[in-house]
């Protein structure tokens, strides 16, 4: 018998705009042993379905039908004092943002700890023992001296680790990972995901595997079950739904996946394709950078961001710039859209060094124009209180020669070049979806024509159906007005569909840059190696024409 | 485009819609605005509906009890109290709106100013704004007003120094934690110079929350205002002010002639009352993430 069934579950939510319903009539169950996946985009109902079976729904959210039984116990019926037993000995949850998931002023070894006395794993005598022992489980070395540390002084990838202990620690027998990996680099997930598919097997646990990446629930799961807007639309082995997906959506979010050997137009639905614009790059670099260094002076002395840093983009390039948070990325691109003033090295745009102009003082220059910037999180870059027209419109009136009525047409022009539909211009930020937000974003960075837009991993908050969209959306926009690209990323795979050229850094310094090709096919440095190895591999479109994705550990 | 495919064009809700629909979601803002209503009306129409000249003194008939013809009695002088507390909010809710006014501006320029550019300006703002706090707040407003001279507009002006801190305060950690937001770096990028970003962009973030020390501070202003007249600062007598109101009826309380002081002492906790209900209110109508 499975260990969890769910049958015909069906959430619905009250909202201003009346009842949403998220979940309808899903059945699914896992069996002992089993890792099951939920793949879906933002709004598909599947964390929902987690939260409805773990009986933590937001407020106004309730469950209208179905039943939920988990090794005999009716879940939807369950008292609250027996589900407040169930969680965490029975069922645990690794949450999304794993420092959301942890008390921000109290040291994780006692967090580990409340939750052993909690469920009576532990005495008041061995309980710090015990938190050690399962920090040690999770592979966190020193464990003796991390327990005395509060979440802010670990990296990301440790406090996952931590949030791991900490839904292990009372040894549950079922697992729900809710988008475990997403913000941390590609080579922490991998260390992440690998630890928890070992544990899984070490302890024989069921588990189920929330997340929107294709390639990751490949790799980490028996069974797949694909939902979209609160339906289930197919479910299957997780070898066999890739390599052969029935429902079109399941096709269509396959072929969205970038992966080796496609194309950017090939991640659109067929219908949509168009043909590619032919490369027309410049021959005059319009942008170099020559040894740029920017030193932080901390508390602790100085700090090194960016070491020496060179590189150089043609009118009309992409340029890649790739590598894991803390790289230095950032700071770079800071520096070339003259937010920070580098400490040494020059930025020279068009000849000219902009390094000579103090980042206080270039918002009024006249080549603020021509430098332009997409920001990661297009909902953080957009003012609540503005609507999109006023976003769009607000470098048109201050760098702009436009008058109001000029300036209108204009945002109105933009908003078709970028998709985005003229009724949508009025609304604010919160109406907006995800994908629209985005467009809102590009379209104001657009704006004024400039010759340089840097792109700060612009699609990372996206879906990747609306990921595949936004990026040919680029790739069309730079041929018609030639502009050039500098593609800020920790994703080789999306940075190659976009960049002629990549630009590889780790601990502030580059370690190798060439064409996308050579960088991808044949990399120089054992760093770039370790990047592109720790990538999940995403599935094949074409069914079993590369072979079927091997399991991390078999199980 | 699954991203616009799915959207339903949906009609842009206006402001006043918005409003009505805070009113209906809450019953105690609509209690709360109701109220602010009736205190605006009397402010606003007060001398001319009084029944009688608030000021006109009628010695035989004065200290009566509540009656039909004069419902919250008449005074040592024989004035109608019912009267005269109407004729007061004005005077009440001119100073107290007046002072709040104006904390909130200074309030605002300090706190953004801190905010946004910290360091030095930061710390020179800050220290001075502890140094207020660190008075006993009505002992300050008293000195101020002795100093400055016992009028109304002296009145103000302390009400408004001792709350200008809690104005800068706020204002100074919501600049604060936007500083560094993308859409502050955006309007950098756009063009804008930084008392443009700060004044149009980061500012009207922090409005929520400030509409909320509005409207308790409000609450706060008139009780001040009222204590400051009560221990004989500002307003004088024969003016009608409900603080002066009330320190007039003290005397008679003991004697039975409780009319005099508790109907003034009413209004006033009703005029506070109002404002502090109508925080929640006012903060969900100016933030447009509440609207759909």
């Amino acid at each position: 018998m499975a260990l969890l069934d769910i049958r015909d579950l069906a959430v619905s939510f009250r909202t201003r705009r009346g009842t949403v319903e998220a979940v309808r009539g899903v059945s699914l169950s896992v069996a002992r042993g089993e890792t099951l996946a939920i793949v879906g985009e933002s709004g598909s109902g599947k964390s929902v379905t987690s939260y409805a079976l773990m009986r933590i729904l937001d407020a106004g959210g309730t469950i209208k039908a179905g039943e939920l039984t988990y090794g005999g116990v009716d879940l939807r019926r369950a008292g609250e004092r027996e589900m407040a037993d169930i969680r965490g000995r029975e069922i645990s949850m690794i949450f999304q943002n794993p420092r959301a998931a942890l008390n921000p002023i109290r040291k994780v070894g006692r967090q580990i700890e409340d939750v052993l006395l909690r469920h009576g794993r532990a005495t008041r005598l061995n309980a710090r023992a015990r938190a050690i022992e399962a920090m040690e489980a999770v592979r966190i070395r020193e464990a003796g001296r991390r327990y005395h540390a509060y979440p802010f002084e670990l990296s990301g990838g440790m406090c996952q680790r931590v949030v791991i202990a900490l839904a292990l620690a009372c040894d549950p027998k079922l697992l729900i990972a809710d988008e475990p990996t997403t913000g941390l680099d590609v080579t922490t997930q991998k260390a992440v995901m690998d630890l928890v598919a070992e544990l899984i097997a070490e302890r024989g646990l069921s588990a189920i595997l929330i997340t929107h990446d294709l390639g990751l629930a490949a790799a980490y799961s028996d069974r797949v079950a694909v939902m979209r807007r609160g339906e289930l639309v197919e479910e299957g082995a997780a070898a066999e739904i890739f390599a052969r997906p029935q429902h079109p959506y399941t096709q269509k979010l396959v072929a969205a996946t970038p992966r080796q050997g496609v194309g950017v137009r090939e991640l659109l639905p067929p219908e949509a394709r168009t043909p590619a614009p032919p490369p027309r790059i410049g021959s005059r670099p319009l942008l170099e950078v020559v040894n740029l260094t920017k030193t932080f002076e901390t508390g602790d002395g100085p700090v090194q961001a960016v070491k020496r840093v060179s590189f150089e983009i043609r009118q009309s390039e992409s340029v890649g710039l790739v590598g894991e948070s803390g790289c230095g990325k950032s700071t770079t691109s800071a520096m070339i859209m003259r937010l920070l003033d580098p400490t040494s090295g020059a930025i020279l745009f068009d000849g000219q060094d902009l390094a000579e102009t103090p980042a206080r003082r270039f918002a009024r220059d006249p080549r603020r124009a021509q430098l332009q910037l997409v920001f990661q999180d297009a909902t953080d870059s957009l003012n609540p209180r503005w609507s999109a027209r006023a976003s769009i419109a607000d470098p048109l009136a201050r760098l702009g020669r436009l008058d109001r009525r000029a300036r209108r047409a204009c945002v109105e022009e933009l908003a078709e070049l970028v998709g985005l539909p003229g009724e949508l211009l009025d609304r604010f930020p919160h109406q907006l979806s995800g994908g629209q937000k985005a467009r809102v974003g590009i379209a104001r960075a657009i704006a004024l024509e400039p010759k340089l837009l840097i792109l700060d991993e612009p699609t990372a908050a996206l879906d990747v159906s609306i990921q595949a969209v936004v990026l040919n959306l680029l790739v069309d926009l730079k041929a018609r007005l030639g502009m050039s690209y500098l593609f800020v990323s920790h994703d080789l795979q999306v940075v190659r569909l976009l960049c002629d050229r990549i630009v590889v850094m780790r601990g502030g310094e580059v370690v190798e840059q060439g064409p996308a090709e050579q960088v991808m096919g044949a990399p120089a440095s054992d760093y770039t190696r370790s990047l592109l190895e720790a990538a999940p591999r995403p599935p094949s479109g074409e069914a079993g024409s590369r072979g079927l994705p091997p399991r991390a550990v078999p199980l | 485009m699954t991203d616009l495919a799915v959207d339903r064009p949906a009609p842009r809700p206006s402001a006043l819609r918005h409003v009505a629909y805070v009113l209906r979601s809450n019953p105690l803002t609509l209690i709360a605005f109701l109220l602010l209503a009736l205190l605006l009306v009397a402010a606003l129409f007060g001398p001319a509906i009084a029944p009688y000249d608030p000021y006109a003194s009628d010695a035989p008939a004065a200290l009566q009890p509540p009656s039909w013809s004069h419902w919250f009695g008449t005074d040592n002088l024989g004035r109608d109290v019912f009267s005269r507390v109407l004729v007061a909010s004005r005077l009440d809710l001119a100073i107290s709106v007046s002072a709040v006014a104006l904390s909130f501006v200074m309030g605002s320029v300090l706190g953004a100013a801190a905010g946004y550019w910290g360091g030095w300006t930061d710390r020179l703002t800050s220290r001075m704004l502890d140094t207020i706090m660190a008075f006993p707040l009505f002992v300050l407003a008293m000195g101020i007003v002795s100093a400055l001279g016992n009028t109304v507009e002296n009145v103000v002006y302390a009400t408004a120094i001792i709350n200008v801190p809690f104005y800068a305060r706020l204002v100074r950690a919501e600049v604060n934690i936007r500083r560094e937001a993308g859409f502050a770096l955006a309007a950098r990028l756009s063009g804008n110079a930084d008392w443009r970003v700060l004044a149009l962009h980061i500012f009207p973030n922090a409005l929520p929350p400030m509409m909320v020390q509005v409207s308790l501070n409000l609450g706060w202003a008139i009780l001040n205002a009222a204590g400051l007249s009560f221990i004989g600062l500002g307003v004088r007598p024969p003016t009608a002010e409900w603080g002066i109101m009330v320190a007039e009826g003290a005397n008679y309380i003991v004697s039975g002639e409780w009319w005099m002081a508790v109907f003034p002492g009413a209004a006033l906790m009703l005029a506070v009352f109002t404002f502090n209900l109508l925080g929640d209110g006012l903060r969900d109508m100016v933030d447009p993430r509440l609207r759909t």
